[in-house]
């Protein structure tokens, strides 16, 4: 069934596929035993947890007992960092991250700064990308972690986490990665990435919210953060989201369809790029098309501000995001269209669009037929635009 | 707190887009490094405001801000028209969200600009 809107903000969040909601629904109702216990209806609950466990391990390429399961994103990279770098306290507290991690990543480092850490934020290129040299000169002999994200969930780049592990593990470094945009895009394969920790999100990839896991390499060391129960092998208490952690997993093995569509979503943001650069003129790309996720465009307006064009674009039943101050929660626009180089007054007027697997040509002539109007009305009502 | 319906109009279809030509008065307010620039211009006939249209670029609020007082200052008297406030333009609109209410409500002061503007060119003749 297709929705009555057309959405093209999947990096905020996708629906649930259908066949992950199937499979969820049984343990909402009949199955709703705590898997922590012991009579039948718990050890088959716990079953289907350890099922779903070794289900993401496999398509992640490690040990199922290097999967820990969160309630999502936030918590996993919380947990990652603050572990990581409490367990490292004999080396030392430094942090190395880069200038566009997400606010998961970026306020927990600075918040560890600010209780007797230190930290040093990485800068990167004019399409996001960091530079592996940067993130070498950075560590230091009490560089107790390196926390740069797989993708970047603004712009899309995609970061060079290869070459970035190669350095961490020589020089004796726990290496963080925030996965949060890549697992279930984009194959993710944690021994081909050379990471330790790896964060994840069910509801990035066609998986319920509320739900996530944390890679954690064998004999890695992280503190725990939730002490209680002692589920998860004593590492992260709290009773476990069973139709979440069922539904996440079912998820990813779906994900296979997400990465086979990756051709035809770059190819649809190719063709939105050029159709709106035909039609409004002053349009800057701040998306890097040859290395990015499969169907991101974010991209500037000149003369326009991004919050205004989201809602002209919301009457025309047509989801996607800004990176301008409104649109943030606070007065400043976006840190990494920042980050990026872009001017404050640029940065206000900037769009994204996040394609999914159920986005189809038909979506982008609808926007091709409106987006070029809103930004010539909105340039006519600018003060600024073309003043002569 | 999101936008009310009356914001929401105002920004869809907002009232009195545009520049007067030979404006009696002209106010412009706002900085482009926090989003939002508002330029008012104003026709002034028997100390009253005959015509006024706004330019705006900016979000939802800034725009729906703009239109709404220009509504508000249609056929006022210069004085009554300066007593508008940034309070009077967003309880009429039913509200802004809080962080709104400073950076995106700056419509009542490029109108008070515009009337300043129109008094020094009358009074410098």
């Amino acid at each position: 069934m297709k929705p009555n809107f057309i959405y093209m903000d999947h990096a905020a969040t996708t629906p649930a596929d259908p066949r992950v909601v199937e499979a969820m629904r049984p343990f909402f109702t009949d199955r709703f035993a705590n898997p922590a216990t012991l009579y039948t209806q718990g050890r088959e609950n716990d079953d289907a947890v350890e099922a779903s466990r070794e289900s993401i391990a496999r398509n992640l390429n490690c040990a199922s007992s290097e999967i820990y399961f969160t309630s999502g994103g936030t918590e996993s990279d919380n947990w990652a960092i603050k572990g990581a770098v409490w367990a490292g306290e004999k080396r030392g507290r430094h942090i190395v991250t880069s200038a566009v991690e997400h606010h998961a990543v970026l306020d927990t480092c600075e918040y560890l700064a600010a209780h007797g850490g230190e930290l040093t934020v990485v800068p990167v290129s004019s399409q996001g990308m960091v530079d592996p040299a940067d993130v070498a000169k950075a560590i230091r002999d009490d560089t107790v972690l390196v926390s740069i994200m797989h993708a970047n969930n603004e712009v899309g780049a995609i970061e060079p986490i290869e070459e970035i592990s190669a350095i961490t593990r020589e020089k004796g470094v726990l290496f963080h990665t925030d996965a949060v945009q890549t697992v279930g895009k984009i194959p993710v394969d944690v021994e081909a990435l050379g990471v330790d920790i790896l964060s994840a999100s069910g509801h990035k990839f066609y998986g319920p919210k509320g739900v996530g896991f944390l890679y954690i390499r064998k004999g890695t060391r992280v503190e725990t953060l939730n002490h209680g129960g002692g589920q998860e092998r004593s590492r992260r208490s709290g009773t476990l989201n069973v139709p979440g952690i069922v539904g996440m997993a079912a998820a990813l093995d779906l994900a296979g369809e997400s990465i086979d569509s990756a051709d035809r979503l770059s190819a649809m943001a190719r063709r939105l790029w050029d159709g709106l650069t035909a039609k409004a003129g002053d349009l800057n790309l701040n998306t890097d098309l040859s290395n990015c996720l499969p169907g991101f465009l974010n991209f500037v307006v000149a003369g326009v501000e991004g919050e205004a064009m989201l809602l002209r674009l919301d009457n025309a039943d047509i989801c996607v995001s800004s990176g301008s101050a409104c649109t943030t929660g606070s007065l400043e626009p976006s840190h990494v269209l920042l980050a990026l180089g872009l001017p404050p007054e640029v940065a206000h007027g900037s769009l994204r669009f996040t394609m999914g697997r159920e986005n189809t040509d038909a979506d982008i002539d609808a926007i091709l037929e409106v987006l070029p109007g809103i930004i010539t009305t909105l340039r006519e009502m600018s003060p600024t635009y073309r003043k002569t | 707190m999101q936008y009310s319906q009356k914001v929401l109009d105002h920004f869809a279809n907002p009232r009195n887009v545009g520049v007067i030509d030979d404006p009696d008065g002209v106010g412009e307010v706002g900085n482009p490094v926090c989003g939002d620039v508002m330029k008012i211009t104003i026709k002034v006939k028997d100390n009253r405001i005959e015509d006024v249209k706004f330019q705006t670029l900016g979000c939802g609020a800034a725009i729906a801000t703009s239109s709404m007082v220009t509504e508000l200052a249609k056929g006022k008297s210069l004085e009554d028209a300066e007593t508008i406030s940034r309070d009077d333009v967003a309880s009429e609109l039913d509200g802004l969200p809080p962080a709104k209410m400073h950076c995106s409500n700056l419509a009542a002061d490029a109108l008070r600009a515009a009337i300043a503007d129109y008094r020094e060119k009358v009074e410098t003749g």
